[in-house]
C-alpha cells in the first residue's frame, strides 16, 4: 500500500466507503435534477439559440454583418476562438501535466476539466469554421485531393498548423476523455436499475470488466497519452499565437508569444475549471472530494501563471522600448493610451493585480471570493485577445487605413451563443456522466482519505 | 476430459486480496483473473500479468505518423507544386524542414494516440456492444474478485486459503469441461 506523508492534507474528507463514493458519483445520474439545473439550464438554451439564429444569419449574408472592417479584419471571432481554445488547456494541463507529475488532487476535477476542454475547444471551433467567411468551403483547409490543379494548402503557414493542431488537440483530448470514462460507465451500467439506461451504459462502456490485465494496460495508456498530451497542449497554444507572431504588424511580431499565449491559456483555464467545479461540487454536494484544498491548489496555479502573464506584459513593453522600433514602441503607446485604452487597463487589472490577491491565504482558501475572482480572470483574458487583435489592427503602419471598431450584435449574439452552447453541454454532461474519475478516486481512498490518514497517524506513534 | 470448477472469492478490501494472491501463487495455484473496481499498484507481478507492450506500440504508430507526414508535406510542397513564398522557394524538403516541423509533430501525436488508444481498445476486446467482461457486476463498485478455474484437489486447497484470508464470499460457479486434444 502506496503511503503518503501527513503533512499533505487529505483530498478526501471524512471517512467513505467505496460503496458511498459509487452512491455519491452516481447520485445526479440516477436522481432527478433540482431547479436550479432546470433554471441553468433554460438560461443556456435560450443563449444558445439565440447564438444559432446569429449564426445562421452570418451564414446567410455573409461576414458583413459582423462588426469587422477593411482594416480590423479579425476582430471579435479571434478574440472568441483564442478566448476559448485558451480555456480547453487547462483540462489537457490538468489530466495530462499533473498526471505526469503524479499529482494526485487532479484525480477530483480531471475528468470535469476535460469535459471542459472538449466543449471549449467546439466553441472555438464554431468562430474558426465562420471567420473563413464561407463555411461550406472550409473542406479546403484540409490538403484533400482537387480538380484545382491539384491547390494544396501552404504548410508554410501557421494559420495550417493550426488546422492540424487544432484537430489532433480536439480528436486526442476526446480519445483521452473516452479512455477514462470506460470503466466509470461500466461502474453505472452494473448500478444502474432501469433497463433502458442499463442498454446505453453498457453500449458506452464498451464490455469492460476491470480485469487486472485490463487495468495494466489501461494505466499504460494512460501515462503515454498523457505524456503526447502534455507537449501537444503545448504546441497548440504555440501555434495559436504564430498565427499573430509570424506576421509583421507591430505589437504581434514578437518571440515571447508562445510562452506568453501557453500561460495565459493555462491561467484562463484554470480560472474557468473554478467556475464550474465550485458549482457542480455545490450543486451535486462533492464537498467531500472537491474540498477547499483543491481549491487553494487550483488558486496557487493561477498565481503562478498569472504572474507569468504579467511578466510578459511588462516584458513586451520593455522589448517595444529597447527595441527602438518606434512602430513597435507606438502600438504599445496606443494599446496603453489610444483610443481603446480601457479595455488595456481592464486587461491590465484583471490579469495582474487581480491574481496576486491569492497571495492571502485568508482569500484563496475563500470559495466566495474565488468564484468572483474566477470569472475576473476570464473576463481579463477575453480583453487581453481583444487587446491583442483590435486596437492593433486599427493602428497599422499607414494612417490613411487607420481605421476603428465596434461589434455588431451579431458579433454578440454569436459570442453569447457559444457561452450558453458550452453551459447547455456542460450541464447536459453533468446528469449523464460520472463527473468525477471514481475509479481513480477510490485508488486514492486508503492514502489520502482524511480518516485513513488519522489512523495512519496514530498507528505510528 | 478434465473438471474445472470456477470459483469466484470475493473480498470487500484490496489488502486482504492482495494477501491471499499471494498465498494462492506461493502454493501453486494458477490465478486466471482479478477483478477490481480500481487499479491495484503491485498486483501485476504477484498474479504474472506481464508488462504491457503498448507503449512500444505507441511509439511505432508515432513514427509512421511521422513518415506519412513528410511523404505529404513532401509530396505537396516540393514535389507536386512547389511554390516560392515570401522569396523562399520550395524546391528542396531540407532546407524548407523549419516550417514543416508542427505538422510533423502533430501528425506524430495524431497517429501515436489515436493508434495506440485503438490498439489497446481491440486488445482488450472493448468495443461497443461487447458483453460485459466481469462476472460479478459487484466488482465495479466495491468488490474485488479473484476468478479461478481448478480441478478437485486444488479446488479444495484455494477454498481454504481464501476462507483464511478473509474472503467474504465463495462462490462456486458451476465446472468447465475440457476435452483432451490427443
Amino acid at each position: 500500500m502506496h503511503a503518503e506523508s501527513q503533512i499533505r492534507e487529505p483530498l478526501i474528507l471524512g471517512n467513505p466507503t467505496y460503496r458511498k463514493i459509487t452512491d455519491d458519483i452516481i447520485a445526479p445520474i440516477e436522481g432527478k435534477a433540482n431547479r436550479l439545473w432546470y433554471i441553468l439550464f433554460t438560461i443556456s438554451v435560450l443563449g444558445f439559440m439565440w447564438g444559432i439564429g446569429c449564426l445562421s444569419y452570418t451564414i446567410g449574408v455573409g461576414i458583413g454583418a459582423w462588426g469587422s472592417n477593411n482594416g480590423v479584419d479579425w476582430a471579435w471571432d479571434i478574440t472568441n476562438f483564442v478566448w476559448w481554445i485558451g480555456i480547453g488547456h487547462a483540462g489537457t494541463l490538468i489530466s495530462a501535466v499533473l498526471l505526469l507529475f503524479r499529482q494526485k488532487w487532479r484525480m477530483a476535477i480531471n475528468r470535469s476539466a476535460e469535459a471542459m476542454t472538449i466543449f471549449a475547444v467546439l466553441c472555438a471551433a464554431i468562430f474558426v469554421t465562420l471567420h473563413t467567411g464561407r463555411p461550406w468551403l472550409d473542406y479546403m483547409l484540409f490538403p484533400l485531393p482537387n480538380q484545382f490543379g491539384s491547390l494544396w494548402p501552404n504548410f508554410n503557414s501557421p494559420l495550417l498548423w493550426d488546422v492540424f493542431a487544432v484537430s489532433t488537440y480536439a480528436t486526442v483530448s476526446i480519445v483521452f476523455w473516452y479512455i477514462g470514462l470506460i470503466p466509470d460507465f461500466a461502474m453505472i451500467r452494473d448500478r444502474v436499475v432501469k433497463p433502458k439506461m442499463k442498454k446505453v451504459y453498457a453500449l458506452l462502456s464498451f464490455g469492460w470488466g476491470g480485469s487486472a490485465r485490463h487495468w495494466s494496460r489501461f494505466e499504460e495508456v494512460s501515462l503515454v497519452l498523457a505524456g503526447l498530451s502534455t507537449p501537444l497542449v503545448f504546441s497548440v497554444h504555440s501555434i495559436v499565437s504564430m498565427d499573430f507572431a509570424t506576421s509583421i504588424l507591430p505589437g504581434w511580431h514578437t518571440t515571447i508569444f508562445p510562452p506568453y499565449f501557453v500561460s495565459g491559456a493555462v491561467f484562463s483555464g484554470f480560472a474557468m475549471v473554478l467556475t464550474l467545479m465550485l458549482i457542480v461540487r455545490k450543486v451535486y454536494k462533492l464537498e467531500a472530494y472537491i474540498t477547499i484544498k483543491h481549491v487553494e491548489y487550483m488558486n496557487i496555479v493561477i498565481i503562478v501563471t498569472g504572474s507569468i502573464v504579467g511578466v510578459a506584459y511588462l516584458t513586451e513593453l520593455f522589448m517595444a522600448w529597447y527595441s527602438g522600433v518606434e512602430w513597435e514602441q507606438y502600438a504599445f503607446l496606443n494599446r496603453a493610451t489610444g483610443p481603446m485604452a480601457w479595455a488595456y487597463w481592464i486587461m491590465m487589472t484583471c490579469n495582474v493585480i487581480s491574481p496576486q490577491l491569492f497571495w492571502f491565504k485568508k482569500l484563496r482558501t475563500s470559495l466566495a471570493f474565488t468564484f468572483v475572482l474566477s470569472i475576473v480572470v476570464n473576463i481579463g483574458m477575453w480583453f487581453e485577445r481583444f487587446v491583442i487583435i483590435v486596437p492593433t489592427l486599427c493602428r497599422t503602419y499607414l494612417p490613411s487605413t487607420w481605421n476603428s471598431y465596434s461589434p455588431s450584435f451579431i458579433d454578440v449574439g454569436i459570442f453569447v451563443g457559444t457561452i450558453g452552447m458550452f453551459f447547455t453541454l456542460f450541464l447536459l454532461y453533468s446528469r449523464t456522466f460520472p463527473v468525477i474519475a471514481q475509479a481513480e478516486l477510490k485508488s486514492i481512498l486508503k492514502s489520502s482519505g482524511q480518516e485513513h490518514k488519522k489512523l495512519a497517524e496514530e498507528h505510528a506513534h | 476430459m478434465i473438471t474445472k470448477n470456477i470459483i469466484h472469492g470475493i473480498f470487500s478490501d484490496e489488502v486482504p486480496l492482495l494477501e491471499a494472491c499471494k498465498k494462492l501463487r506461493s502454493s501453486g495455484i494458477r490465478i486466471n483473473e482479478v477483478y477490481t473496481p480500481f487499479p491495484l499498484h503491485g498486483i501485476d507481478p504477484i498474479i504474472g500479468v506481464p508488462r504491457t507492450r503498448l507503449a512500444i506500440c505507441a511509439f511505432i504508430y508515432g513514427l509512421i505518423g511521422l513518415g506519412l507526414a513528410t511523404l505529404m508535406m513532401w509530396y505537396m510542397m516540393i514535389h507536386d507544386w512547389p511554390n516560392d513564398i515570401g522569396g523562399k522557394p520550395n524546391w528542396s524538403y531540407y532546407f524548407n524542414i523549419p516550417a514543416f516541423i508542427p505538422i510533423s509533430f502533430e501528425a506524430t501525436v495524431f497517429c501515436a494516440a489515436h493508434g495506440m488508444a485503438l490498439t489497446y481498445l481491440l486488445r482488450c476486446m472493448l468495443v461497443p456492444g461487447a458483453k460485459a467482461k466481469n462476472p460479478d457486476p459487484r466488482t465495479t463498485d466495491d468488490k474485488f474478485m479473484i476468478y479461478l478455474e481448478l480441478n478437485e484437489e486444488q479446488s479444495k486447497k484455494a477454498d481454504e486459503i481464501l476462507r483464511a484470508n478473509g474472503a467474504e464470499e465463495i462462490n462456486y460457479k458451476g465446472t468447465l469441461v475440457i476435452e483432451a486434444k490427443y
